[in-house]
């Protein structure tokens, strides 16, 4: 979702501030998000996420960087202490989109991202 | 301008690349932006429609001075109930499609809400034509 009146913080930024994973996609580091979207299916986030925004998922495989590239999302958040294959990891690298990984469950960390990202 | 993309059915590795590819012509042709976004979703949503259920597949891009043309033919089993077909929610794809998060039954709204014309036409058992168009003024 969009959060009006929300402030801009880069993928760099967030990922400090909550101890993510930086799994690869570095070069992307600097992008900037403002808002967020929360969804393990495809098309749905093809159909409503907007660019410039985080993706919180638990899908690992290569589509998702696929999905991120073409909708110009800031970054991805792989939940739950999942992990990606090196093929994916090497996708993130050449789309140069920040792949980053939690322990958390999507329900908390979309509420940590909103908190921040709210101002 | 013409373009022409071919497609393999069940290679989900490859799938969103053409789409990809098209988006980056379309940037460098400086298309408005609105238009890239809306045509990439519907050409994504129909390029993993081929990967995920036909056998293989072409796709078409036709670029003139006021539209883009996409049509996507594919080599498949056709889709029996196309109005069904719509419906949000309503799939037949497999389980294995479904647990990487495909197969949501979202994938056709998704083509016409980002397509200004869409045209489906199939056979059972020989395949499936789609048509999308977008305009750069309307």
């Amino acid at each position: 979702m969009k959060i009006s009146g929300g402030i801009t913080v880069k993928v760099s930024e967030l990922a400090d501030k909550l101890g993510l994973t930086i799994f690869g996609g570095a070069s992307g580091l600097q992008n900037e998000i403002k808002g967020g979207y929360t969804s393990d299916l495809l098309s749905d986030v093809m159909g409503h996420a907007c660019s410039n925004q985080v993706w919180i998922t638990v899908q690992t495989h290569k589509n998702v960087i696929a999905v991120a590239s073409l909708k110009e999302l800031a970054s991805i958040i792989l939940i739950k202490g999942l992990e990606p294959a090196q093929e994916v990891i090497e996708q993130s690298d050449i789309e140069k989109i920040p792949l980053l990984g939690t322990k958390e469950e999507a329900f908390e960390i979309t509420g940590k991202i909103y908190n921040i990202l709210k101002g | 301008m013409h373009f022409e993309y071919f497609i393999e059915g069940g290679n989900f590795a490859e799938a969103g690349s053409t789409s990809s590819q098209v988006k980056k012509t379309l940037k460098q042709l400086n298309v408005d932006g609105t238009v890239i976004k809306r045509t990439v979703v519907a050409l994504y949503e129909a390029e993993v429609n081929i990967v995920a259920h036909a056998y293989s597949g072409k796709i078409t891009v036709e670029l003139d001075e006021e539209k883009i043309d996409i049509k996507i033919v594919d080599e498949g089993p056709g889709i029996p109930d196309i109005k069904r077909a719509m419906e949000i929610g309503y799939s037949t794809a497999s389980p294995e499609v479904r647990e990487m998060g495909f197969g949501a039954g979202m994938g056709l709204s998704n083509m016409k809400n980002n397509s200004d014309k869409l045209n489906i036409t199939s056979t059972v058992g020989k395949g499936t034509e789609v048509e999308i168009i977008n305009y750069f003024h309307l």
